[in-house]
């Protein structure tokens, strides 16, 4: 092989390697430490996301255009700049807020942060990889972390029996993927064999674009493509927990430890979407047709239940994850508006990026609130844990008000824009029915947003001493209100960035 | 090319009726002339070693899974190393370093596992108290 090649392709995954090796030295250095100083972990892990975001900034040299590397494998393109970004912003956070939460669980081993940055390395390869392997290895990486971070308070049966759930649940839906991936495969050698990719390939037949070459030629009523496209979106759907296949969510984030259930609700989110669109957008492009209208029942069976089923919660951590499954339903309903038409929809896509930027700050500082309010002898995730929050910590008060009213989608916070987009979208493109489902699920999702406020303002204070903030916590809760903030007030450059960083698809790689 | 098919996979087909034939032809001719002697010895399972008793479900040491685990994940290491042998030359000095870096991202492993005690049968008394 070519040396001068390799140190390109060696760039282009350079962020990639830096939370490797940076993981991997954690799980040695961590002998060194004593039970005194497993902060330094955290410290440790903080520099690798901050060394992988150094490299990620470098790689925007490479502007709009897609670079491939490895035998095009992975691609360096806008649209995984903006993933990665929000991928290493939300480890960042997370590790910020995780320091105390361990101390309070007593739970010091190195291992975690090891595993958050192993997550972060799989989510990478998810936004970055144009080839079903590299995509499926990207996403077990990830998982595979997630089933261990979410029983990492051993000692603790909630904790044990979601990681259980998470894993079982989460290698069948792997399962399905691997089953649709390998039937894509199999169309693309057909392809290959009997179609106009009969010259021998440069790429590999797992290859994004010769898949999308492969779809295109058999059609999209063909009964193979038809079969690999359910299984691939089954897969998808279960990842980014859509109804039906959201029942391990609330068991999940449930019983994982808070940090870890603002990790996996935003992190782990944002990556399976990144992956769906990468597939959706680019290899399933040419038989989209079919596929408009089950992402539409999707997405409103999303909305529907989500919304009506967290009504009913008493736990917050329960009622988040209820939530969360109705913000998929809107990203869905965006995806819809960006695959109608004839040449899609640029408003759409638009709208998806925006609601998944603002989405990952506004939802983890929901659960920042939760982990803040942890201390030994009480979980503070029960509605009436919350209560009084306003006398005994006026600034979490403020900052769990306006992250509720930004999830609910209240102007001029920025979870209003997004949904904003979403629904000019679906009206640009004609669903009006859809557009008008959205606008009213807005009304229950107001309601139990609120009663979580009304717990926290309203009612008298029943728990005892004020909860402290770490500085490690207060800086992660201040970008996280920055952003919610003023991405709500003025999104103009928010706005940009999603525009430049998700188009309309094309061959990347031309043949 | 049916007739083909079937010439060309008539030897196989013969060698599994052969197969099939002369182990049954076997077995059956050893119960029909061969002694019959039961002994309680001759109908346990395993004649040698420890008599089974009781259920075999129940749980084992979880020791059991780590070292199979281990074993399957420096199995497949040196897997790896195969295909690179045969191309050694070809590859050269970037082969060389590549799996050099290979190894060495799995001896920090292998150094992980040993620190852990995850290689050592009988934990002394501290090294339990450490890991939980």
């Amino acid at each position: 092989m070519d040396t001068a090649a390799f140190r390109h392709d060696f760039f282009l995954i350079l962020p990639e390697v830096e939370l490797a090796l940076f993981g991997l030295a954690i799980l040695l250095f961590d002998f060194m430490l004593g039970v005194k100083d497993k902060a330094g972990n955290a410290v440790f892990a903080m520099l690798g996301v901050i060394f992988s975001g150094i490299s990620l900034y470098r790689l925007r040299t490479f502007g709009p255009e897609a670079v491939g590397g490895f035998n095009s494998s992975i691609v360096v393109d806008p649209f995984f700049l903006f993933f990665g970004m929000i991928f290493l912003v939300a480890t960042g956070l997370v590790i910020l807020l995780s320091v105390r939460y361990l101390q309070i669980e007593n739970e010091h081993h190195g291992e975690y942060y090891a595993l958050l940055l192993f997550a972060t390395v799989g989510m990478m390869f998810m936004a970055s990889g144009y080839d079903l392997v590299v995509l499926f290895l990207g996403l077990e990486t990830m998982a595979i972390s997630f089933y261990i971070l979410t029983g990492f308070l051993r000692h603790q049966r909630r904790s044990n029996e979601a990681a259980v759930k998470y894993l079982l649940l989460g290698a069948f839906s792997s399962g399905l993927l691997a089953y649709g991936f390998s039937l894509l495969y199999g169309i693309s050698a057909m392809a290959e064999i009997n179609g106009p990719l009969g010259v021998p390939l440069q790429v590999p037949r797992t290859n994004l674009d010769v898949v999308r070459t492969a779809l295109e030629l058999r059609g999209p009523t063909d009964l193979l493509v038809l079969l690999s496209l359910v299984t691939v979106a089954a897969g998808l759907f279960f990842k980014v927990a859509a109804v039906p296949f959201h029942q391990w969510a609330p068991d999940v984030y449930e019983g994982a430890p808070t940090t870890i259930t603002a990790y996996v609700s935003v992190a782990s989110k944002t990556a399976s979407f990144a992956l769906l669109l990468r597939l959706f957008l680019y290899a399933f492009w040419p038989v989209r047709v079919n596929w408009v209208g089950i992402i539409a029942a999707v997405a409103i069976a999303s909305l529907t239940l989500g919304n009506f089923a967290a009504i009913t919660q008493t736990n917050v951590k329960r009622l988040l994850a209820y939530s969360s499954i109705s913000h998929v339903g809107y990203i869905l309903l965006g995806l819809v508006a960006a695959m109608s038409g004839p040449d899609g929809n640029e408003t759409g896509l638009k709208g998806i990026a925006f609601y998944l930027f603002v989405y990952a700050f506004m939802t983890i500082g929901a659960f920042a609130i939760i982990i803040v309010l942890r201390r030994q002898g009480l979980i503070g995730d029960e509605l009436d844990d919350l209560n009084g929050l306003f006398q005994r910590s006026p600034a979490s008060a403020v900052l769990l008000l306006i992250f509720m009213l930004s999830l609910a989608g209240i102007p001029p916070l920025a979870g209003f824009v997004g949904k904003y987009y979403i629904f000019l979208a679906l009206i640009e493109t004609g669903h009006y029915y859809l557009a008008l489902f959205g606008a009213l699920y807005i009304v229950p999702a107001l309601y139990y947003y609120f009663r979580i406020v009304v717990h926290a303002w309203l009612r008298e204070p029943t728990g005892e001493a004020p909860t402290r903030v770490t500085p490690g916590q207060s800086v992660a809760l201040a970008v996280m209100c920055f952003v919610t903030l003023v991405a709500g007030i003025y999104p103009e450059p928010f706005i940009r960035l999603a525009t430049y960083s998700l188009t309309l698809p094309s061959v990347l790689f031309g043949r | 090319m049916s007739g083909n098919l079937a010439q060309a996979y008539a030897p196989l087909l013969i060698h599994l009726l052969v197969a099939l034939g002369l182990s049954a032809i076997l077995l059956i001719l050893s119960s029909l002339i061969g002694q019959h002697r039961p002994t309680r010895e001759k109908m346990q399972p395993y004649e040698c070693g420890i008599t089974p008793v009781g259920d075999a479900r129940e749980p084992f040491d979880v020791k059991f899974y780590l070292v199979a685990m281990v074993f399957i994940l420096f199995d497949v290491e040196a897997v790896f190393l195969y295909p690179w042998a045969y191309v050694f030359r070809e590859l050269r000095w970037f082969g060389f370093t590549e799996m050099l870096l290979y190894i060495l991202i799995l001896l920090a492993g292998y150094v992980y596992l040993w620190k852990k005690g995850a290689l050592d049968w009988n934990p002394s008394k501290t090294q339990r108290d450490r890991q939980t």
